[in-house]
């Protein structure tokens, strides 16, 4: 739900012209709902920037998100799975 | 892993029934100037108030629709979770609330130069909405007005 709910946002803000990008934890309802950018992460509910007090870790998501901001040339929807480092 | 299959047989249920919108057609804002450029605000999905803010309400039949403005220097350990659903893990975001809601993150985001500013506010709101009806009508609309007012380029959405 909370998935739809950010989509559904995004879907305004950007209709008002505020680019935005949503971090999704279910693909397939991504793909169903269709928020304008979204990245997939491989993380489980309740933990959407991957791991608490870990600064690092979580800047990578944020920084894998923004980057989709940055994209010109593309169809929406866009919706690009999170590329993991290997640990 | 993200996927149905954490949530109780009820929950996966009612998910696997549940009609999902469809955004259609697909807006598009192009990202007018470079990030360093941009003012930035989050739109958390998590349900963190302030402690002199009113809780989100769990009873609300079809989700509570409302939000919270959270100031963007808000101490985030301060920060407290009202998100009434036990459909997902609460001790991550409990331990450290930018897991959920990254006030500290787009901060130093700012002092690296990689974007220009946030806004005086986030966005806080409680996405357990099964019934959007009013989330799209008022509440989207109310975020978006809020954020074009403190002159927001960016939204980064967290949900949860």
């Amino acid at each position: 739900m909370c998935n739809q709910a950010v989509s559904l946002v995004a879907a305004e803000l950007e209709r008002q012209g505020i680019a935005t990008v949503a971090i999704q934890l279910l693909r397939d309802v991504a793909e169903r709902v269709r928020p304008p950018r979204a990245l997939f992460v491989p993380f489980r509910h309740g933990y959407p920037l991957d791991v608490p007090s870990q600064p690092a870790r979580q800047h990578a998501v944020i920084e894998a998100a923004l980057r989709l901001l940055e994209i010109l040339e593309r169809k929406p929807p866009v919706l690009v799975d999170l590329e993991l480092p290997s640990r | 892993m993200g996927e149905i299959g954490e949530f109780s047989l009820v929950t996966r249920t009612f998910l696997r029934a549940y009609r999902w919108r469809r955004i259609d057609p697909v807006p598009w804002a192009p990202l007018g100037k470079p990030l360093s450029d941009c003012r930035l605000a989050l739109v958390s999905s998590a349900g963190f108030v302030t402690p002199d803010q009113s809780a989100f309400d769990g009873s609300a039949r079809g989700g509570d629709p409302s939000f919270r403005s959270i100031p963007s220097d808000f101490p985030v350990a301060d920060l407290i979770d009202t998100h009434r659903s036990d459909s997902f893990d609460h001790e991550g975001m409990a331990r450290d609330p930018n897991l959920a809601f990254p006030i500290d993150r787009v901060r130093e985001l700012v002092a690296s130069g990689r974007i220009q500013s946030v806004g005086e506010q986030h966005i806080s709101f409680m996405g357990s909405i099964t019934a959007p009806g009013r989330l799209v009508r008022d509440t989207a609309p109310e975020i978006a007005r809020s954020l074009l007012e403190q002159q927001v380029d960016v939204a980064l959405l967290v949900p949860v």
